[in-house]
């Protein structure tokens, strides 16, 4: 099973956080610090998995961010690897070349994605068009329940 | 909504021909380097999309969040905000829907950049029984990230998890599935365990909400395995791998595994569907699974998860379902011979995933000849292919294949390639796995090569691995030594290439042989003379050779060039250079010349009478020049010769070496060179290795302080204070019944602390003693004692000394435990230590009880009843009735029962306020199955516990420690 999966950038901010087992918080800290260290330290065109005390590390950078997936032992690198592109895929799917801020300010809407598609550690659907579907309807229902809220904002104003 | 998209960071997928070229190993979805990076010091431009609701409030506090410009900043903003929050939360005026669900989301934002918050939950919780969608999915993202078992909201959660079960709806319904398999606790498994079989298998249950329904009950078999009975439910799941629904199936078959790995016998039937599927996914042309297609590889889930699967099993038995998957295997291996469909990353890992699991397939049947030839033969083309990837996965993958008797020579054709990986290989972690794979790899033709390999890339080697290379070569060396020449040359350069890698065990165990071996005594007298002779030399040889020179320097003197003045001198001028422990190392090799060599004894107790030694200031050093310096004045020379005999020859264990890379891998990591590798011949390699295998690691004692080195000097010098008997405590003993970690004794100076585990008949316990000073202990050593009832039945290891613990610093000590047979007593603890000039004594009663080696059980009311009857002679039944020392909470029993080993069995006591329990002890002549109850009486505050065990001792036992616990 996967234990967890971070999101983090170049310069080691924490944009996504998902334990599949439960940690304690201060545990948390620590390995996200371990983790961000680690990967970050990491020289171009090396391999894409790492030892980590009992578990295999698989992490891969896209643009800005790193995604950094931790296993179990006997699970297989190669496709954890395609789990992360899998999600990649997913989240550009939804926001449309998606990029790191897409994360930040939306990130309940990748928390929600990833919960589509990962499940107590164990791959939920495996299949984009019916992640994707699961994730609009659940837009539309919004849209639908919203009719005639006043507060609910039009327009994106650029500060 | 229409979204006018503007660029405001680099995306995270670009296929754009621009740029692929930076990195040749992924072709196509390339990282983007952009510079335009826009950091948390520019000013953030919003997004300008929004998908479905938006939260504007929200995307404002992140924003500002994002500008500020420093950490004090930030921490001001959010304790604006938070008490924003929270006065809107306690003002009078209802919150609407939205605004709570804001500011639910700016809560969790705040937490999760790594503040701490205190308040929200119940807001959370009430989103729950919202009826829109994303109020609801707000409250539940916001309990799967922050609820911990908190146990008065658990309550309201489970109730609106139950309503959203109840609902029908399959949006709701999966929501509330998501956040059981999130949180996942106790309290929700014990709510919710029976209802998600019923769910999973309802003929009327939408594909999804079956998908969420198999892996949250996996995530609660993890969990709170004794919570998710097996039922009538498992064949029905077992079917599912027929499903329609790819989905369906891939999730049911991640549950099938964990369920199969626990209980293999009850999932046999999944093997025959696993294979006709997999055979299925694997033939079919590859637009036929649709959307589980990914990059031209038919469902590379699926295929992974089902030969996952039938990795729980042995090869199936049934031979036409045999052949259906050795043709399988046989295709997917075919495939990888096919030109690649796509030149994409994504294909070649999906379509090599599969390989791979493939190969572990093969390799875990190991049985299929041709099959494990041709999986190594694949791995080889791996080892030279031009992605990294791959390279890092053949060595980690041939590490397996290496240990089995069909592929073992065709792995060891590699060697080769795998030196040269060694050799070239730019990124550290492969050539790690390279290591690993010639430490596997590796038998008595290659010993020679490898081992000479890895002492060459130990003088460049990376930091953070030399230990685990000098361990290994340490291994290997005297593994396969043929002669022992080698094997001493082989650890000398050790200690020149890395000597401040190499551990103690390393030349422990160097001089443990030396002394075992009279035919390499001269050798390595000589040998490490010669070393010595360098100018600049580690202090790890300074130790290796006054140790070997003091005991074997005899055989090189009759040498001028290495005359037993000369051989003094040499060791005399590294004296000065050396710490402490290599200083007391030195002077023991002086007064063991003192015997030697009549000739030099005069020069000795000119140095030993030396201010520098007499005053030494440091007390070890000082007592040893005193002592030794009396004896070579007082004792005749026939005394002399007794007490400074050669030290005999070590009992035969497992190497301690072994031992530490076993600890330092972690179990299950390591490829077992020890395990003999059966010839194709039959014939059996390493025979003579095969009985130190199993045995127990001890820590050796290779110190000389004069509490343990040359043990008849404490009895000839120091006052009788050794034998004086000392009170064994037993304060904290009845503590560690129901738990296994924790501090057994404290006082002043000295805070000793627990750490065990135990498995079956075996245990192992980790001792830490904390030296709460702040001046050194001296001269710590302790050992292990029991009563002679005990001896026959506890086996343990002994002894650990240590000259100095540093105050402050704490040391670990690792206790090794055997359960033989039922027992009563436990071992005590003996601890002595020089403080200040007194020498301390202690001793512990180490909690080693009965219980510890309870497994628990998990059987249904029939069956309990069943053996409760059988067990119902008089005298294997134990009562106790007896009033509460404790205050009488439910929670806390539970607790208890639990920590005391057994497995607590629901509904099958009539009355639920009783516990009901059932473990087996395991001891290694036999094993005792064990049924118990406890009833308490609120109102009388009393409890009745009974025990019902198959034998009279154990019962009586059991009852005795579980009853002090309430």
């Amino acid at each position: 099973m996967m234990r967890f999966l971070l999101l983090f950038s170049r310069q080691g901010k924490l944009r996504l956080q998902k334990w599949f087992t439960p940690i304690p918080e201060r545990e948390k800290k620590k390995i996200i610090r371990e983790m961000t260290t680690m990967v970050l330290a990491r020289q171009p065109r090396s391999c894409n998995f790492l030892h980590w005390k009992d578990l295999k590390i698989i992490y891969k950078r896209y643009a800005s961010l790193y995604f950094c997936l931790a296993i179990e032992n006997h699970e297989n690198e190669l496709l954890a690897l395609e789990v992360i592109h899998r999600y990649v895929e997913l989240l550009d799917k939804y926001f449309g070349n998606v990029c790191e801020l897409d994360i930040i300010f939306n990130f309940e809407k990748a928390y929600f994605i990833l919960d589509e598609f990962l499940l107590g550690g164990e791959i939920q659907e495996t299949s984009k068009q019916i992640v994707n579907r699961c994730i609009e309807s659940s837009d539309m229902l919004q849209e639908y329940y919203c009719e005639g809220e006043t507060d609910f904002p039009g327009t994106w104003r650029k500060l | 909504m229409g979204p006018v998209h503007t660029v405001y960071g680099p995306a995270l997928l670009c296929a754009g021909a621009g740029c692929s070229q930076q990195f040749g190993a992924q072709p196509q979805w390339i990282w983007f380097l952009s510079s335009s990076y826009v950091g948390a010091h520019s000013t953030t431009l919003m997004p300008t999309v929004s998908k479905g609701d938006g939260m504007r409030g929200l995307a404002v506090f992140i924003s500002d969040i994002r500008n500020c410009k420093s950490k004090e900043a930030e921490i001001k903003r959010i304790n604006k905000e938070l008490a924003n929050i929270r006065s809107k939360f306690k003002g009078d005026k209802a919150l609407d829907g939205y605004s709570k669900k804001k500011y639910v989301c700016k809560l969790l934002f705040i937490f999760l950049l790594g503040h701490d918050i205190d308040f929200g939950h119940m807001e959370a919780v009430n989103l729950l029984s919202s009826n829109k969608y994303t109020e609801k999915q707000i409250g539940y993202l916001f309990i799967s990230v922050l609820v911990n078992s908190n146990s008065d909201l658990i309550r309201l959660i489970n109730n609106g998890i139950k309503n959203d079960l109840a609902s029908r709806n399959p949006t709701f319904m999966n929501l509330a599935l998501h956040c059981i398999a999130n949180v996942g606790s106790r309290e929700m498994a014990e709510a919710f365990a029976f209802e998600i079989p019923s769910i999973l298998v309802a003929g009327d249950t939408m594909d999804s909400v079956k998908q969420s329904a198999a892996l949250c009950l996996l995530r609660l078999n993890r969990t709170s395995p004794d919570l998710v009975p097996m039922g009538e439910w498992t064949a029905r799941v077992v079917h599912l791998l027929n499903d329609q629904h790819l989905g369906v199936v891939t999730a049911a078959t991640s549950l099938i595994t964990t369920l199969a790995q626990k209980s293999p016998d009850d999932f046999k039937t999944s093997i025959s569907l696993a294979v006709a599927r997999l055979s299925r996914i694997v033939t079919s042309a590859s637009i036929d699974l649709q959307d589980y297609t990914y990059y031209f590889v038919a469902a590379p889930w699926l295929s992974v998860k089902l030969l996952r699967l039938l990795q729980c099993y042995p090869p199936p038995e049934d031979a036409a379902l045999r052949s259906r998957l050795t043709e399988c295997l046989e295709t997917i291996l075919n495939k990888a011979q096919e030109p690649p469909k796509s030149k994409k990353v994504q294909h070649s890992n999906a379509k090599n995933a599969v390989l791979f699991e493939a190969i572990s397939l093969i390799i875990h049947h190991d049985s299929e000849p041709t099959l494990l030839v041709r999986a190594c033969n694949q791995l080889g083309q791996f080892l030279q292919h031009r992605e990294t990837n791959l390279r890092y996965l053949a060595l980690e993958s041939m590490c397996t294949l290496a240990s089995s008797e069909f592929s073992h020579e065709a792995v060891k054709t590699h060697i080769d390639t795998v030196i040269n990986a060694l050799k070239t290989e730019r990124d550290v972690s492969v050539r790690q796995r390279a290591v690993d794979l010639l430490y596997a790899m590796c038998d008595r033709s290659n010993a020679k090569q490898i081992v000479a390999e890895m002492l060459s890339y130990l003088e460049t080697a990376d930091y953070s691995i030399r230990e685990e290379i000098v361990l290994k070569v340490a291994i290997l060396a005297e593994k396969y030594a043929v002669d022992y020449t080698w094997y001493v040359d082989t650890i000398l350069n050790l200690i020149r290439v890395a000597g401040d890698y190499v551990s103690e065990e390393v030349w422990y165990r160097v001089i443990q042989i030396v002394i075992n071996r009279d035919d390499v005594q001269g050798y390595a007298a000589k040998t490490v003379f010669e070393a010595l002779q360098a100018p600049a030399c580690h202090e790890n040889l300074v130790k290796v050779g006054g140790y070997i020179l003091g005991e074997f320097g005899n055989l090189i003197a009759g040498d001028s060039r290495s005359s037993p003045l000369v051989q003094f001198s040499l060791l005399h001028s590294k004296f000065h250079l050396c710490s402490v422990p290599t200083r007391a190392l030195l002077l023991s090799a002086y007064i063991k010349f003192i015997n030697l060599f009549p000739e030099v004894k005069a020069t000795i107790q000119d140095v030993l009478r030396s201010d520098s030694q007499l005053r030494n200031a440091d007390v070890e050093l000082q007592q040893r020049a005193v002592e030794y310096l009396k004896l070579s004045c007082i004792a005749s020379t026939d005394i002399l010769a007794t007490v400074l005999e050669e030290m005999p020859p070590f009992p035969e264990r497992e190497s301690s070496i072994l031992a530490k890379l076993k600890r330092k891998k972690g179990p299950g990591k390591l490829p077992d060179i020890d395990e003999n590798r059966r010839n194709v011949n039959g014939s059996s390699e390493h025979s003579e290795n095969t009985d130190t295998t199993n045995k127990v690691s001890y820590v050796l004692n290779l110190n000389s302080s004069p509490s343990t080195g040359p043990s008849l000097l404490v009895d000839v010098f120091s006052d009788s204070s050794t034998s004086a008997s000392v009170d064994v405590s037993e304060d904290n003993f009845s503590r560690f019944v129901c738990k296994n970690n924790g501090v057994i004794y404290e006082n002043q100076l000295l805070q000793i602390g627990l750490k065990s585990e135990y498995r079956q008949n075996l245990g192992r316990i980790y001792v830490f003693y904390g030296n709460k000073t702040s001046t050194q202990f001296l001269s710590f050593s302790s050992f292990v004692t029991s009563s002679d009832i005990l001896k026959t039945h506890i086996l343990h290891c002994l002894i650990a000394s240590y000259p100095i613990i540093e105050g402050g610093a704490q040391v670990q000590q690792i206790l090794n435990i055997e359960c033989v047979s039922d027992f009563t007593d436990a071992p005590v603890l003996n601890i002595q230590f020089r403080y200040g000039g007194t020498l301390q004594n202690i001793a512990v009663k180490l909690p080693v009880m009965l219980n510890k080696f309870f497994q628990p059980t998990e059987m249904t009311s029939q069956d309990f009843f069943q053996r409760w009857k059988q067990l119902g002679a008089p005298q294997q039944e134990v009562q106790k009735i007896f009033k509460a020392q404790h205050p009488m909470d439910t929670d806390v029993t539970k607790a208890k029962i639990l920590g005391f080993g057994v497995a607590l069995l629901d509904g099958v006591d009539p009355n639920p306020a009783n516990f009901v329990g059932a473990g087996v002890i395991h001891t290694k002549s036999t094993q005792v199955g064990c049924l118990l109850r406890l009833e308490p009486n609120a109102q009388a505050q009393m409890y009745r516990l009974t025990l019902r065990t198959s034998r009279e001792s154990v019962s009586q036992r059991l009852c005795e420690l579980l009853g002090e616990q309430f």
